[in-house]
């Protein structure tokens, strides 16, 4: 039976196991729209209308990142399809399985300046793991295959599918969903060689102050078991980086905590004092080694990592293991438990030690008089909505930071953020995404009001979708984090940072047909915190907090880990020279 | 194709020529030029062409970089999904060649220092007009440069270069790139890879 582009396309879809697209309809992809409106496809696929391409692709993330299912988006053709270029270097720098589906012109018309036409697939090739152009209908069960097949395995990441309008409307026969694939380049390294995991072991038994240092790539993986696991035996402590949040049990006595320009004094502390540096999953990036030259020194490096191209990178790395986190740890777990050896009680210097810096430095911050510190903020909404196990979601910025320093008791896929790319405006649609997947759940967007309000159009997308997420607004009145970067390397010239003149959030929430709560006092946080979390449907609190407060510690940009600063601690001046 | 960089002092950093398998269709080489030139990389030159299986191409692209760049690049350039395979020939045995073309310009009494010059290079006249000759030559870089160098002073009034095209001595073939590539596809052993969606 021959059936349409739009019709074979969406029961790939459903035979993908696709059952939530979030979209945006346009000129080029209605005929694929049409389809969705098929009973047997309405069914099973749900697709919630965003109000701006950007938040569907956070969406997508969210959903992806939440449920560990790849994320679907469609989209129109030109505007629409640039709109996602935001979303998905946000997922390729993150590694978060999109796949984004794109209306184009038809392809006699492509080339020729029509009509809201733009080559995405030139424009998103940086931007994306990989992007297909189909140019002929029977091709498109394939290709649906072959782009959620490359964006969930390997290094997870965002791939685009350019969908040529005659392409869509063309007939084709459909002989079901491949059951099997096979691309030539595309053999993702999973199994770590053997002879790698024994050096690495060989180099862990001499170790008198080893760091595991674990990322994303653990979550991508799910292997927070071997990671427990590793631990369990060899007693050696554990931080994480922002993206790797969640991975690790934080009451465990061995968790330290963030690692990066923004994460304790003593877990950064640990970095520039290990002799063996563990790294599962994460890449190095500058905001976790600070100034490179002055980086790793001390310590040998094992770097863990499915992507061979993250290894060697910007850092030396003495044993490389290309392969899936979850298997490698698996093996390496296996010959860890083989060696003869009391680890903990090697480490004594090393724990008192790492106690130590805890001890001096904690996370602290000013005394709180009538003004709310975000900080507080922060503890509170912890405090209020442990219990309910949340997804945490956050914008960009200052609360961020915050969030990520403070928000304790994270759960794998349960924390949501944009590391790699630092997208504002992240935090809202990601929320929304997840509360998609998991629409009987808490979900938590700690954002900022300048954050905030690069996304916001999509609370109505919430009201209709009943996604009752729980938008808790850091407001400072200032684009913070910039703002704080011009106090300390700027000499205090704030430009262009003010938010005072902003919507009163409280009537904007109204405005969409939500509730609006407003904290302006200490003693106000926990109870509209309170009323919020419990409350059926979005809400939006907007906690009023302290305009000036930064956020410390802090590794000076450009600066080593040693620099680090704490809180109280004076500026020097000289530091900040090598900005960026 | 051939993006000659003159910025760089050819001595400063090791000449790396790289060898890829890809997949024959349109936007490949897209990808592959603009990983290049989104890292910075120079690029001297860039050839591409079908092989005996028509599905797949082959390009020989020459960067000149430090060893620890190029190995990112190369590293790079295997993660392109359309890539099926990257080798680095440095420290290999291989035979390089390539093919300009020359139109120098010939007047009366240059004609015969010319044609001995061409003779000295094996280089073949292709086309002969009153005031010009196009010569054609195909070798190793050196060569070609030594040749054009030598042209020069005529006068050249149009100038290709195809860039670099090699292959490996003997019978190894680079990163064991065997008949095997050339079969069909065992599809059995890519169904089953981490299937987490």
């Amino acid at each position: 039976m021959k059936l349409t582009g739009s019709e074979i396309l969406l029961r790939s879809l459903v035979e993908e196991g696709v059952d939530t697209i979030f979209g945006h309809p346009g000129g080029v992809i209605l005929h694929t729209y049409d389809v969705l409106t098929d009973p047997a496809v309405a069914s099973k696929i749900r697709h919630i209308l965003c109000r701006h391409e950007q938040g569907a692709t956070h969406a997508a993330e969210g959903y992806y990142k939440a449920s560990g299912k790849v994320g679907t988006v469609m989209v129109t053709s030109g505007p629409g399809a640039c709109n996602t270029v935001t979303g998905l270097t946000d997922a390729l720098l993150d590694s978060m399985a999109i796949v984004v589906f794109t209306g184009q012109v038809p392809t006699t018309a492509m080339g020729c300046d029509a009509f809201q036409e733009a080559d995405v697939v030139g424009t998103t090739r940086t931007c994306t793991k990989h992007n297909f152009l189909i140019l002929k209908t029977e091709d498109i069960p394939r290709i649906v295959k072959e782009a959620y097949h490359i964006a969930r395995s390997g290094r997870p990441g965002p791939v685009l599918v350019d969908l040529p309008k005659n392409v869509v409307m063309g007939r084709a026969e459909y002989h079901g969903h491949p059951q099997e694939l096979h691309i030539r380049g595309y053999k993702p390294t999973l199994q770590g060689h053997a002879g790698q995991i024994k050096r690495a072991v060989e180099l862990m038994k001499t170790a008198r102050r080893p760091l595991i240092y674990g990322g994303g790539g653990i979550i991508h993986s799910e292997a927070y078991e071997e990671l427990r696991e590793l631990v369990a035996v060899t007693r050696i402590p554990v931080a994480l980086t922002l993206m790797g949040l969640g991975a690790f049990d934080t009451s465990d006595p061995l968790w330290l905590g963030m690692v990066g320009m923004h994460g304790p004094y003593w877990s950064n502390m640990a970095m520039i004092h290990c002799d063996l540096m563990i790294a599962i999953g994460s890449r190095f990036d500058d905001r976790v080694t600070g100034k490179l030259s002055e980086f790793g020194k001390q310590c040998k490096i094992i770097h863990i990592d499915i992507d061979p191209t993250s290894i060697r990178k910007t850092v030396h790395v003495d044993v490389p293991i290309v392969g899936d986190v979850k298997q490698v740890l698996g093996e390496l777990n296996k010959e860890v438990r083989q060696v003869e050896r009391h680890w903990a009680s090697d480490f004594g210097e090393w724990y008192a030690q790492i106690a130590e810096w805890k001890a001096k430095h904690p996370l602290r911050y000013g005394p709180m008089l009538d003004v709310i510190k975000p900080q507080y903020a922060i503890d509170m909404i912890f405090e209020v909505s442990e219990r309910m196990n949340p997804i945490v979601a956050t914008g960009v910025g200052q609360h961020q930071m915050w969030a990520a320093q403070r928000y304790r008791g994270r759960r794998p896929r349960r924390w949501l953020t944009s590391g790699g790319l630092g997208t504002m405006g992240y935090g809202f649609p990601a929320a929304m995404g997840a509360q998609a997947a998991f629409p009987g759940d808490l979900v938590i967007c700690i954002d900022g009001d300048g954050s905030f309000q690069m996304t916001n159009q999509d609370l109505i997308t919430c009201v209709e979708n009943n996604l009752p997420v729980k938008v808790v607004i850091i407001n400072n009145g200032y684009l913070g984090m910039v703002r704080q970067w011009q106090e300390l390397f700027y000499n205090r010239r704030y430009s262009q940072v003010d938010l005072t003149i902003q919507p009163d959030f409280v009537k904007l929430a109204e405005a969409y047909g939500v509730i609006g709560l407003r904290a302006r006092r200490p003693d106000e946080v926990k109870p509209v915190l309170e009323q919020a979390f419990t409350t059926p449907g979005p809400v939006i609190v907007d906690i009023v907090t302290e305009r000036e407060e930064n956020c410390f510690p802090m590794i000076p940009p450009g600066g080593a880990i040693k620099e680090i600063l704490d809180y109280g601690d004076p500026i020097p001046e000289k530091l900040f020279q090598g900005l960026r | 194709m051939r993006e000659r960089t003159k910025a760089i002092p050819k001595e400063a950093k090791a000449r790396h020529i790289i060898t890829l398998l890809v997949e024959n269709h349109a936007g490949v080489l897209a990808r592959v030029a603009a990983l290049i030139a989104a890292k910075g990389y120079n690029i001297d030159s860039l050839t591409v062409g079908e092989t005996v299986d028509p599905s797949i191409s082959r390009m020989t692209l020459v960067v000149r970089g430090d060893d620890s760049v190029v190995e990112q690049a190369v590293k790079q350039l295997n993660r392109l999904i359309d890539v099926i395979r990257v080798t680095d020939l440095t420290g290999e045995e291989f035979v390089e060649r390539e093919l300009v073309l020359v139109k120098v310009k010939a007047k009366p009494e240059a004609k015969a220092e010319i044609l001995r010059i061409a003779d000295i290079f094996r280089a073949k006249v292709v086309d002969v007009a009153p005031f010009s000759y196009m010569l054609e030559l195909t070798g190793a870089e050196d060569k070609l440069n030594a040749f054009v160098e030598l042209l020069r002073p005529y006068g050249i009034q149009e100038f290709a270069r195809t860039g670099m095209t090699v292959m490996t001595r003997g019978n190894k073939t680079p990163g064991k790139q065997t008949e095997e590539m050339w079969k069909e596809p065992d599809t059995k052993k890519v169904v089953g890879l981490v299937e987490k969606g």
